[in-house]
């Protein structure tokens, strides 16, 4: 994997893909990288398509433009694929993360699209809601991700995780806990091919 | 001073927020919803928390917030506020009168587009319409340099030499959402740097009564302005004494201007605030094919440092101006027109274009800094412009 890795999430309106974008540049913050995570803003409606990003990188990342061609796309709501071209400017040999019940292989088909690229899935929204009580799938996707690019030691990056999540949810130990419990759940359980 | 700095991941609001917080100015007003921007959202919580001695006004419009915040000010209190697009436009009447008062107000602005059509998202129009307010104006790339460039402004405003109000600009969304890496100042560092504020002249200052606002005939009217000129131009000396006592205490140099790759190079692209990290990279990919190119950077345009301007690009044999808002003049954009009457004395001129880009937060990719430089290279062989204005990323 090169120095500089860019991911892209696609998601709806309300599954906290800008807050997964935050928390992952936030967490590879305090291993020593350098960062950007940022959304792109649209309408702002619950539920509309939107994109959010990430940069991470070990020197200072100067692009301030959206990233074309991601190392690792990430895709919260399996019902974007179609009606958005998820894998648009996939780099050679990246790789597509999608929150589904569904086989790597069987999501494969459905993308349509030929290249050297692979394809993980997880029940991120299955997760959420067994162990959060609710669908949102953007922690669990994190701890997907973390399985198919390992650039920060797993439990190190959940100790961070416990840092940055008691603060954003002012210490309320049955949420933290249940993204904690998610990211684990997905870390382990997310399939590629 | 030793140079004790924390890296962490913010926004550019939050650290901007941040900026104001260690500044602990004695009020803020603001308009507390859109087009406000989370600054103050943030700036509430640190109110709320205690963690600030600021006295927080909410007001019902962004000119009150700015009549609060002069209001504030000429009372004798540190006073700020921040802004956005629309709410810079309603509040460009009392714009003139914080300059004509004299007031150190220091104001940050997310830079973003100016309706219609409606429109959140970044550009330069906001800002560019506010050049002849009697407001210094001070640019920022990213999250840190928004940050850095607050806190030299409150020191550059209170300057007895310039007593001047400051925007502090950097792009919205861009640099105001993004999460980015950035160092920020110990507490009491800043505090010491800024230092306390001890205006010459207040209205709460009963031993020696003064009147702000009074009726000026034509008799001194042109002698007050031409003194808020003088005091721009005093600004520039202070910019750079303020610069240097930053770098002391934090290690990063601020200038008129950044230049990269800018002593040799025959092809450079000017451009303001976050574009100029991209370019950058392109540079990098550029020189490591031989190319050269260069990048200038200007970080202050109120007042206009054209002589240091022309110098920096007196090497250059193509210059690309890329500005991000519209005058509508059909002569091109604001920076390119000041930038090229600039070089009406220099003996050596290079030819120079200019590209209207990036309006309403149309997103500004290496591949269109690429094509720019290659039409400068096209200019070049060609030895004249083939355009002078051109909107970038229009489809045509």
């Amino acid at each position: 994997m090169s120095k500089l890795v860019e991911i892209r999430w696609h998601a709806r309106g309300g599954q906290g893909a800008k807050t997964a974008s935050t928390l992952l540049a936030e967490a590879a913050l305090s291993a020593g990288k350098y960062v950007q995570g940022f959304p792109e803003y649209g309408p702002e409606r619950m539920g509309a398509p939107m994109l959010a990003f990430n940069r991470i990188g070990d020197e200072p990342i100067r692009i301030h433009s959206n990233v074309e061609n991601p190392d690792i796309v990430m895709v919260l709501d399996p019902s974007l694929i179609g009606p958005v071209n998820v894998a648009e400017g996939l780099k050679d040999g990246g790789v597509i993360v999608v929150n589904t019940q569904d086989e790597p292989q069987a999501v494969r088909q459905k993308l349509g699209v030929s290249g050297n690229f692979k394809v993980a899935t997880v029940d991120a929204s299955g997760i959420a809601v067994e162990t959060i009580g609710r669908d949102i799938p953007n922690t669990p996707m994190i701890g997907a991700l973390l399985k198919v690019y390992e650039f920060l030691p797993f439990e190190s990056f959940m100790e961070r995780m416990r840092i940055d999540l008691d603060r954003k949810f002012h210490g309320r130990k049955a949420i933290v806990e249940g993204n904690l419990n998610a990211m684990r759940r997905a870390y382990q359980e997310v399939k590629q091919a | 001073m030793a140079l004790e700095t924390k890296q962490v991941a913010m926004t550019g609001n939050e650290a901007v927020a941040n900026a104001i917080k260690q500044i602990n100015p004695d009020v803020i007003a603001a308009y507390p919803i859109t087009p406000q921007t989370d600054i103050v959202q943030y700036y509430s919580s640190f109110v709320a928390d205690g963690q600030v001695d600021t006295q927080m006004v909410t007001v019902e419009s962004e000119h009150s917030a700015m009549s609060a915040t002069i209001g504030a000010s000429a009372a004798g209190a540190r006073a700020m506020t921040a802004t956005s697009s629309q709410g810079l436009a309603l509040m460009h009447e009392m714009l003139h009168i914080a300059s004509g008062f004299r007031l150190p107000i220091v104001m940050p602005v997310v830079n973003r587009a100016v309706s219609a059509p409606i429109n959140i998202h970044c550009d330069h129009s906001d800002t560019m319409a506010a050049l002849t307010t009697g407001w210094l104006q001070i640019y920022s790339e990213n999250a840190q340099e928004a940050y850095d460039n607050v806190i030299q402004a409150m020191r550059i405003a209170e300057d007895p030499r310039v007593r001047l109000p400051v925007m502090v600009c950097y792009d919205g969304f861009i640099t105001s959402h993004a999460v980015e890496n950035l160092f920020l100042l110990p507490d009491e560092t800043v505090k010491q740097f800024v230092g306390e504020y001890n205006p010459k002249h207040t209205l709460f200052d009963f031993d020696s009564p003064v009147t702000f606002g009074p009726l000026v005939l034509p008799d001194y009217f042109s002698e007050i302005k031409a003194q808020e000129a003088d005091a721009m131009r005093a600004a520039k000396e202070v910019i750079l004494e303020i610069a240097e006592e930053f770098a002391k205490i934090s290690g990063r140099k601020y200038g008129y201007y950044e230049g990269y790759h800018l002593e040799d190079a025959e092809r450079v692209i000017v451009v303001l605030s976050s574009t100029a990290g991209t370019a950058k990279e392109v540079v990098d990919e550029l020189r490591a094919q031989g190319e050269k190119v260069g990048l200038m950077k200007p970080r202050v345009i109120r007042p206009f440092p054209a002589e240091e301007f022309v110098k920096a690009l007196s090497g250059a044999k193509v210059v690309a101006v890329m500005d991000r808002a519209e005058t509508f003049s059909t002569q091109g954009g604001q920076l390119f027109t000041e930038l090229r009457a600039a070089f009406y004395e220099a003996p050596t001129k290079p030819l120079m274009r200019n590209y209207i880009f990036g309006l309403g937060g149309r997103d500004t990719t290496t591949a269109e800094i690429r094509r720019v430089f290659e039409d400068l290279k096209k200019d070049q062989e060609r030895g004249s412009v083939d355009r002078k204005v051109t909107h970038l990323d229009v489809r045509v």
